[in-house]
């Protein structure tokens, strides 16, 4: 039976990257679906009536929802290809913690960033590098956080690589003056053509959270 | 090898239960180490630097933290009996996609259901009404969120409602009742009915005056704040 894959996404969104880097590494031919968030598609709304958020996997008709639930979902329906979490249950369960620290600590201060200004603003920004410099710990001169090869948590962070020069320009600072060793880590992931191709232009993304800004009213 | 297991909780925790409650279906010898979040162990702090939150489960040495992700170890590393979650994809994606359903919303939105005031109370419990619809329909026509069996949601689940229904006793609230949700309910009294899911509740009567009184201190706090 023909396998049917259909991504439903938003070009800017960094969990959609992520499901976007899975598919591209273990090479599975699908269908990418960009959705209007500001109108969105029937498909959507049915394919995850609990959240109505992107992105959704559709693998033969049934939805995955969550970007990590996703990309768990490709390594075990696909596992030959690029695995992307270990197969000893304690490594796999450090990879889970460490996507989950990404999810609740380093996305979520990032996205709080965006909505406020002023001090509120800068103390966000402060916890957001904050969780940046934990991770760069936590890579520990290791090539990925995968190890020798990208795994599940380099697949689960590198996404954010795309919305760096959007808080420099925003917060006029560099990355790289306070975390270098997780800049050299994201600019080696986009030497892969899975992470290069499904990470938007910075300049892109910039001008859509000046947009975005403008619409919430803060600028 | 010498398995040496041990789970760092607290008493009154849903999280720290969900543990108490894998391992024992696991047919698991375990060590449980009672921590007082006022005063953490040097044990909890080196074992998850991070967030230094129990629950955590410490295994040949080895520490794992976060209460879903321990349970998806638990069951990945003990296999042999009761597995919580389904061996296809398509159903663990599901359980995953529900049991973080129940942590980061259904939890959140009934805490300010119950404890908020005002409009951003009345939007909460409107919402908290709607995430139960949702696990209600999830549940219908089913014994157990997983099915024929109780697995990875039910666990992730039962703990957590029973304690809401907890704080609602405090709260004197009726958001939660037989009467909207009878399925939810049905449910939550089959698993009370378990003698090895009950014996990881505490005692109602010790919870219920926990809850009373961190709340009391709660709000003693925020109208000092206010004040201030």
């Amino acid at each position: 039976m023909a396998e049917e894959v259909i991504l439903l996404d938003t070009w800017v969104s960094p969990f959609g990257m992520r499901a976007r880097i899975a598919l591209a590494e273990k090479g599975i031919k699908h269908e990418h679906r960009e959705e209007d968030l500001g109108n969105k598609s029937d498909l959507l709304l049915k394919m995850n009536p609990i959240h109505k958020t992107i992105p959704v996997l559709i693998h033969n008709g049934k939805p995955v929802c969550e970007s990590n639930n996703i990309v768990q979902y490709l390594d075990e329906v696909w596992p030959d290809k690029s695995p992307l979490l270990p197969s000893d249950p304690y490594l796999r369960g450090q990879a889970r913690f460490w996507a989950d620290f990404v999810d609740r600590k380093v996305f979520d201060a990032g996205r709080k960033v965006w909505a406020t200004k002023g001090e509120e603003q800068k103390s966000l920004m402060e916890e957001f590098i904050g969780h940046l410099k934990t991770l760069e710990a936590e890579l520990d001169g290791k090539l990925y956080f995968g190890g020798e090869k990208m795994g599940y948590v380099d697949v689960t962070m590198v996404p954010i690589y795309s919305w760096f020069h959007a808080y420099e320009v925003s917060g006029n600072f560099s990355f790289e003056s306070h975390c270098p060793k997780l800049v050299a880590w994201a600019e080696r992931c986009m030497q892969h053509d899975s992470v290069s191709k499904a990470l938007p232009s910075p300049e892109k993304v910039y001008q859509y959270v000046l947009q975005l800004r403008k619409r919430l009213g803060i600028e | 090898m010498a398995k040496e297991i041990k789970l760092l909780g607290t008493w009154a925790s849903p999280f720290s239960h969900r543990i108490e409650l894998a391992l024992k279906l696991k047919g698991l010898q375990f060590q449980y180490l009672e921590e007082d979040l006022s005063n953490k162990s040097q044990l909890l702090l080196q074992s998850n630097p991070v967030h230094k939150k129990i629950p955590v489960l410490i295994h040949n040495g080895n520490p794992i933290s976060e209460s879903l992700l321990i349970m998806e170890y638990i069951d990945e590393t003990w296999q042999h009996q009761n597995p919580l979650l389904p061996k296809d994809p398509y159903g663990r994606a599901a359980a995953r996609f529900w049991a973080k359903f129940i942590d980061e919303k259904v939890l959140w939105t009934a805490f300010k259901a119950y404890n908020d005031k005002g409009k951003e109370q009345e939007d909460a419990i409107e919402e908290f009404s709607q995430q139960l619809k949702f696990l209600e329909e999830e549940l219908k026509g089913k014994e157990y969120f997983g099915g024929e069996r109780f697995g990875f949601v039910d666990i992730a689940s039962f703990f957590i409602l029973q304690f809401l229904r907890v704080l609602q006793e405090v709260k004197e609230a009726e958001l939660m009742t037989e009467e909207k949700y009878p399925v939810l309910f049905e449910w939550m009294e089959k698993l009370q009915g378990n003698e090895v899911v009950a014996g990881c509740l505490p005692p109602r009567e010790k919870h219920v005056a926990y809850v009373r009184a961190r709340r009391a201190a709660a709000e003693e706090a925020a109208s000092k704040t206010k004040a201030a």
